[in-house]
Parts: structure tokens; sequence; C-alpha cells
């Protein structure tokens, strides 16, 4: 009774929002690729997975890392990210809110099985970690002429 | 906004029978108080400084901004837990606070505001005689 009371803010939206992600997973195909190694909804960082012809791009929604403590690798078609995400809070602060993610992090994704481990670029902007693994020629699909 | 497209195009006929609406996200902040003020710290990943707005309109504080996102042509979302692109997230203030001299930072996504306290309302220390 007092949780309901006392935690009305958060609970209730927080509850609004656990039942927004249960719908969207329920309706959603997308979740597919993420496979066994997938870690729950919501979890820290945000991923979004986007394939063109050529390329998989995969986008890491991390604000406020350093760069140098990522460790990104590929192994044939599975991507891991994994890093540390430090928010400090300065000594003999009041302190209201602390909703940002704070620790250290893994996920790991499986992409399309064309992909090629040795052509992967990385860069980090914004807050936004982007991945371009491209994929590999003979799976490319190629236009056929007709005589 | 580009997000929304490839996500659309990956599953137009679904998106069809769903009404149009615009998803706003809210970022998750962290917010803590010292003798000279109030910090609030807020993930906008995706956010440049130009896209940014902090607005104080009377004693609401609002933070409104525009994530984008570089997109290949022809691309097809396989996932997402990312869905839209706009945050927005509103404060109520009090008013102790000098309104007119927060200072905003943003860096690697993360905006930074600190919210100063009037001068005449930080705590002072007595020295006892």
């Amino acid at each position: 009774m007092f949780g309901y009371l006392t935690g009305f803010d958060r609970d209730l939206f927080e509850q609004f929002d656990q039942m927004r992600r249960e719908m969207d997973a329920l309706f959603n195909s997308l979740s597919a690729p993420l496979g066994i190694r997938s870690s729950a909804a919501g979890s820290f960082p945000a991923i979004n997975i986007g394939a063109s012809p050529k390329q998989v791009d995969v986008y890491v929604f991390a604000a406020g890392l350093d760069p140098a403590s990522l460790d990104v690798s590929l192994q044939q078609n599975l991507l891991s990210i994994a890093g540390e995400r430090k928010v400090e809070v300065p000594e003999g602060t009041q302190v209201y809110r602390r909703e940002r993610f704070n620790g250290s992090f893994r996920r790991v994704i499986t992409l399309p099985e064309d992909v090629d481990p040795d052509q992967v670029s990385a860069n980090y902007r914004d807050g936004v970690l982007h991945i371009t693994v491209q994929r590999k020629e003979e799976h490319q699909p190629r236009k056929i002429e007709v005589k | 906004m580009s997000e929304n497209k490839a996500m659309k195009a990956a599953e137009s006929t679904q998106m069809q029978a769903r009404p149009e609406q615009e998803m706003i996200l809210r970022p998750p902040v962290d917010i803590y108080e010292d003798a000279s003020g109030i910090t609030l710290k807020a993930d906008l990943p995706g956010v440049s400084k130009d896209r940014l707005s902090v607005q104080v309109e009377g004693n609401n504080l609002t933070i409104e901004a525009q994530a984008v996102i570089e997109m290949p042509e022809g691309m097809e979302a396989l996932y997402a837990d990312v869905t839209a692109t706009r945050f927005r997230r509103s404060f109520t203030l009090s008013n102790e606070l000098e309104t007119d001299k927060i200072q905003a930072e943003m860096k690697d996504g993360v905006l930074s505001l600190h919210l100063p306290k009037r001068a005449e309302l930080q705590p002072r220390k007595i020295q006892v005689q």
C-alpha cells in the first residue's frame, strides 16, 4: 500500500513502459535476429540493426562513453559489444534521481551469415556507436541481363 | 525521422493498420544538488549541439532534442530497440534557482545542465567568534 502511494509516479509509468515493450515484442517480428544470445528488452545500450544489399549497419545508443573503453569484436557473424559506463555523482551532494545506466555491459548480436568479418568499421559520434560490416560479394544480388 | 521511414518501409503493411502517431522518447536523467545549485544530466544519444533546445518558461524547464542517424540508402530495419528519434522531458523548477544563469553543455550525447541557486539563498557558514 505504501509502495503504491510513494512510488506512484515511477511505478505507474514503468508499468506502462513495460506493457508497451511487451506489446512491441509480441507484435514485432523484428526482434528475431538477436536469437538466443539477446538481452532483455530495455537493456543498456539500445541497439538498432539495419541491412542493405551491400552492408549491415549496427547502431549502439550509448551516450557518454569513452570510445577507448569499448570492446567491439566480430567472430564470423557474431558481433559482441562490451564496455563500461561510469556515471559519477560528486560526493556531498543530495541525489534526487539516478536513472542513467551505470556499470559494465555486454551485448552479443547475430548478424546475417553473409557478412565479411574482415571488413568492419566503427565510429563513435554524439553518443552513438555506428558499426558497419560489409557483406560478401557473392551474396549480393546480381542483375541478369536478358538477351 | 529517416529512421522512422526505414522502419515503415520494412513493415509497411503492418504500419498502415495503425494510426499515425509520433513517438517521443523520455530521456533518463540524473539529478543532484549541492550548495551552489542543481545539476541535471540527460542521455540523448544521437543528438548534436545544434539539434537541442533547453527552454525555461516561468517555472517550467523543457528539454527537447532530435537525434540524427546516418543511414545508407535502401536500408531495411532488421531489429530496432529505438523506434523514435525525438526526445522530450519537462521539469518544474523552484524559485530559488536563477533561471537566467543556467549553464548547458553537450558532450558525446550527454546533456549537462547546471541550475545555480540565487547567491543570497546559498547556505553560508557562520563563524563563531
